[in-house]
């Protein structure tokens, strides 16, 4: 068998054209399965592929796109493996036939689900849906084709799943909007980043444009890829016409742009929706004699996240330092407490202040590393747009969060031992990712530059026998503190220098490191860092909070040309003297009496005002007990507020902000009771959950904000959660009260289920619900104890059946 | 588009108050990161029609039974079917709030509720004008899940539009559509003008409901 990696290095190949619309035109009925036609009407897919190689195609794409398990099961008239090997047989018989060389593309379209968070396909059932398909068609098979592609996380479990099936080229191509962005958000760069990670053997666009809007888009892939780039456009744009789909450009025109596509260097073009036999072979009669151009090497340093893409080159960039545990007693307890909040303010603020990448670090020694990198990563993804560094020495760890990041991150690190470097490469090679290389070996950290620059040298070389290359290696010179050795600064400074100037290479640095055990250490990280940037440094791991490191690198970049005008420096620094107030209320002033602070804070609450409330809960501290501030201002505040809602008088986001403030305050009395050695006793368990089938969990969380300001322990259970789940949550904890939430009539069955269950295991449970379609009546005919109609009902029934008392009952121990 | 203010507030449940200038500018700030995240879509096609006894309705890409929908779409002859979505920008936008800051995360789920509104009654004026054009009339959107119209229709009105990969939307294994800030909905279209006596709130039965207008 020929390998078509060699052949499209040297012959210009065609992809044969779309499928859809011609079986359409043979009788495929709307709501038809067109797989099932490689059963029913074999002759006719058979007729379609020999059809395209005549006309000059030498790639087709088998009548796969929808096959999965998903659609093709048990319930289904055919099974997956039928649909799938009689495609197989199709497509060799259709080359058989023609009489001609031809490649078959086993062809995989999108799942038709979209994942979690967003949706409700987990990203591993994912990866088995592709690997199942690539399983059983691999064999009959020249190479994969995943295509038509509009989400980042179901193209990495595509390409993941395909490459534990089998050893095939794959060839992935996206769908993109004329802005150049993927419905998901992916960009043409960052989209380029995690195939190159993912090392995929071509990448390319499809569907969705007409050749004409296509080309910015090929221009700027063709710009940023190293790989080969294929294109195959729909037929022009669509529109309607009596309940039928026609395309706007004829043959002679969709060719004519393919040929200006195949001259911009694009090395396979054909075409999909609305094109036939007929427009491929006009592209093959314009663009046959036009040379391939094959792709040269970018050499660009690129992480991305799910719709971002950050070079690592000329312009330095900022890796926020700050989600790691190392010292800090809070985050410590967050990780303990599987508190992903704590998390992603850490990563948002990093954000605000600059930082262009997270570092992750979730290391301690009593959690399981692997579960919570796995956890971290996916709830950071969740939320934040940067892409992130995952930060750990766990083998395992870096395996997890590598397999569930949504995109291409940094991993940190390896070093020059030949054990570690024979643990790392292979998952970088595996899932992609830039790798931060620590000059250090068994041999220790070298005290020269010269000792560092071999070591760098020599993770190059292993680099490279993995098929890494060194654009996706950052060397991390060490920086040791100045204070233990005088000459520290000196030795990484050559070392940034040597590695950008004889090895062309990229750095990276733990910037603060240098002023360990240091007075003032913002006074010599600042220098250093601008010391080490004009030395060369590419990346630099730092804190985002600190004013003195972004004062340092604005200027810098301001200073070296690489910030226009100034804007970014006059952006960032240009309004720091004036802080904005907003609507928060003024700091208590020094010496004002405890009446003052007091009402202060009631007022804080009242109006949701989170900085005010926690100042002057702090400054109400300095005279009261932690238990007096609760009761004698916090509670009455927040009971004002609930009544006010119940009474109509204050609304939802009144409601919320209050609680929000009381939240602030509540952090600054547990952070005193914490060092006064109490603890702040809880009233008690209540699980939430919205029911199976039901994604929308908003009312879910807004009773858990008003729930856990009343000092209840919320087990949030999520949403679309089975009944088995919450019974067997239940059960455990022997838990009093579960509160559950369904927002659809079609869910409320669910619900219904979900008591019943409830009832038979754990008939101590009380039940409450919630949620737009439910009534009193119709709770009560489902079987629910209470119905809430809204979060202060729930909060109520909660004082019921906790027999309510005082909240924030508190112990000495 | 212009969100329409008025409504943002009555899905927060502010009915007849009028909400404090905090609050306004908080809703003015999610409104403001919204346009910037939002990206609305929409895909169309026009379908014959066939009205059968007792409800039944073939509308070209789906056949179902709804007395409601037998009865907004009584004279018509063709409809025009429609799926519109705020994209998963929205829905990103919500879930990261609902992890920081509930308060906006209830303003921006409101908002979104009505920037999709706003979006599909543009669309609709579109095809109204287009209607109009041809002396012809459209009658008021109606979707599934709306009264009787089951909402078992939505898989095959998401495929003949084929709105997974045009615009994204997709469905959960419980026939929800991703991203939630989604709607599909279909408009009779008709030689007859129509006299639409209630729609809307005043049409439904949940007469003790929060939001009703």
């Amino acid at each position: 068998m020929r390998n078509i990696l060699e052949e499209m290095r040297q012959r210009r190949l065609f992809f044969d054209g779309g499928t859809g619309s011609v079986l359409q035109a043979e009788g495929l009925k709307p709501g038809e399965l067109p797989e099932t036609w490689n059963v029913k009407r074999p002759e006719a897919l058979i007729r379609l592929h020999r059809d395209y190689l005549e006309a000059g195609a030498d790639i087709i794409k088998t009548n796969t796109f929808g096959a999965n398990s998903l659609k093709y099961n048990e319930n289904a008239e055919f099974d997956l493996k039928t649909i799938v090997k009689a495609a197989m047989k199709n497509a060799r018989k259709a080359v058989e036939q023609a009489g001609k060389p031809a490649y078959v593309a086993l062809d995989l379209g999108p799942t038709g689900k979209l994942l979690k968070p967003m949706g409700d396909l987990d990203f591993e059932d994912a990866v088995s849906l592709y690997r199942e398909v690539a399983q059983i068609g691999a064999q009959e098979a020249d190479l994969v084709l995943i295509e038509t592609m509009s989400d980042s996380y179901e193209i990495k479990a595509a390409v993941l799943g395909v490459k534990e099936a089998c050893s095939l080229p794959v060839f992935v191509t996206m769908v993109f909007d004329e802005k150049g962005k993927m419905l998901t958000g992916g960009t043409v760069e960052s989209m380029a980043a995690l195939l190159e990670g993912l090392k995929v053997d071509g990448i390319g666009v499809n569907c969705g444009l007409g050749p004409a809007q296509m080309i910015p888009i090929v221009r700027k892939l063709l710009e940023v890829t190293s790989l080969p780039v294929i294109v195959n456009p729909n037929a022009g744009l669509p529109r309607s016409e009596n309940g039928k789909t026609v395309y706007d450009i004829d043959e002679e025109e969709f060719s004519e742009r393919m040929r200006e596509i195949a001259d911009m260097g694009a090395v396979i073009v054909g075409g999909c929706c609305g094109t036939t036999p007929a427009h491929i072979t006009k592209v093959v009669q314009k663009c046959r004699e036009i040379p391939v151009v094959w792709p040269e090497k970018k050499g660009r340093t690129v992480v991305s996240s799910y719709c971002r893409a950050v070079e690592i080159g000329k312009d330095p960039v900022i890796i926020g330092e700050r989600i790691n545990p190392t010292g800090k007693s809070k985050f410590k307890q967050a990780l303990r407490d599987h508190n992903m909040e704590y998390i992603l303010r850490e990563g948002l603020t990093q954000q605000e202040k600059g930082a262009h990448i997270l570092d992750v670090n979730v290391g301690l020694p009593e959690i399981d590393e692997p579960a919570m990198m796995e956890e971290a990563v996916k709830e950071l993804q969740s939320v934040v747009d940067l892409p992130l560094q995952l930060d750990t020495s766990d083998i395992q760890a870096m395996e997890r969060g590598l397999r569930a990041y949504n995109g291409k991150p940094l991993i940190n690190s390896v070093n020059g031992k030949e054990e570690v470097m024979d643990a790392v490469f292979p998952l970088a090679a595996r899932y992609g990712g830039v790798v931060v290389a620590l000059c250090l070996d068994e041999g220790g950290i070298p005290e020269t530059a010269e000792g560092r620059l071999a070591i760098a040298e020599k993770i190059y070389r292993k680099a490279a026998s993995y098929g890494i290359g060194p654009e996706d290696i950052l060397i991390d010179g060490l920086c040791l503190t100045v204070s233990s050795d005088s000459k520290g600064a000196l030795t990484t400074l050559e070392t940034l220098r040597g590695v950008r100037d004889r090895l062309g290479g990229k750095t990276i640095l733990g910037v603060s490191n240098i002023s360990f055990g240091l007075p003032q250490r913002d006074n010599i990280n600042a220098a250093f860092f601008t010391l080490a940037l004009e030395s060369g440094l590419s990346a630099a791991i730092i804190n985002p909070n600190s004013e003195a490191m972004m004062g340092a690198y604005y200027s810098f970049r301001a200073l070296m040309d690489l910030d226009p005008q100034c804007m970014d420096y006059i952006g960032v620094c240009g309004g720091q003297s004036a802080k904005p107030s907003g609507t928060e209320a003024p700091k208590p002033e020094a010496g004002s009496g405890e009446e003052a602070c007091r009402a202060a804070l009631y007022e804080a609450i009242v109006r949701g005002l989170k900085e005010s409330a926690a100042q002057n809960a702090s400054a109400l501290l300095a005279g009261w007990e932690c238990l007096r501030v609760i009761n004698e201002v916090m509670i009455p505040a927040l009971d004002y507020v609930g009544k006010g809602f119940e009474q109509g008088t204050i609304f939802l986001p009144q409601l919320l902000m209050s609680a929000e403030a009381a939240k602030a305050a509540f952090e600054v009395i547990k952070d005193r009771m914490q060092k006064t050695g109490q603890s702040q006793e809880k009233k008690g368990k209540i699980i939430l959950a919205t029911v199976k089938g039901d994604i929308h969990d908003i009312g879910k969380n807004i009773v858990k904000v008003l729930l856990e300001n009343y000092s209840y322990d919320v087990i949030d259970l999520g949403r679309d959660v089975p009944p088995e789940t919450i019974v067997s949550a239940a059960a455990d904890s022997h838990i009093p009260l579960v509160g559950l939430s369904a927002l659809m009539t079609t869910t409320v069955p669910s619900m219904e289920e979900t008591i019943r269950q409830l009832r038979k295991e754990t008939p101590w449970v009380k039940v409450m619900v919630g949620g737009a379609v439910l009534t009193k009546e119709y709770a009560e005919t489902i079987g629910a104890d209470r119905y809430c109609r809204d979060a202060m009902a729930s909060v109520n029934y909660a004082e019921e059946v906790f027999g309510g008392g005082a909240s924030g009952e508190t112990s000495t121990e | 588009m212009e969100i329409n203010r008025k409504e943002v507030f009555r899905y927060l449940g502010y009915g007849r108050t009028e909400p404090d200038s905090q609050i306004k500018d908080l809703a003015e700030s999610c409104i403001a990161e919204l346009e910037r995240e939002a990206v609305p879509r929409a895909v169309s096609r026009v379908y014959p029609l066939i009205l059968g006894q007792n409800g039944a309705i073939d509308g070209g890409c789906f056949q179902t039974v709804s007395r409601n929908l037998w009865k907004n779409l009584k004279d018509c002859t063709e409809i025009i079917v429609f799926a519109a979505t705020l994209g998963t920008g929205a829905d990103h936008l919500i879930r990261k709030y609902m992890q920081l800051e509930m308060s906006r995360a209830v303003v921006l789920q409101a908002a979104a509720t009505a920037m999709l509104e706003d979006y599909c009654d543009e669309l609709c004026r579109e095809q109204q004008e287009t209607c109009e054009k041809e002396g012809l009339y459209l009658r008021p959107r109606f979707s599934p899940g709306y009264g009787d119209f089951p909402l078992n229709v939505q898989e095959d009105i998401l495929s003949a539009l084929e709105a997974g990969k045009r615009i994204g939307i997709k469905l959960t294994d419980s026939l929800l559509m991703v991203p939630t800030k989604s709607v599909t909905a279909v408009m009779g279209v008709s030689p007859k003008p129509y006299r639409c006596d209630v729609k809307g709130c005043e049409a439904c039965q949940k007469a003790d409901c929060l939001y009703r207008r």
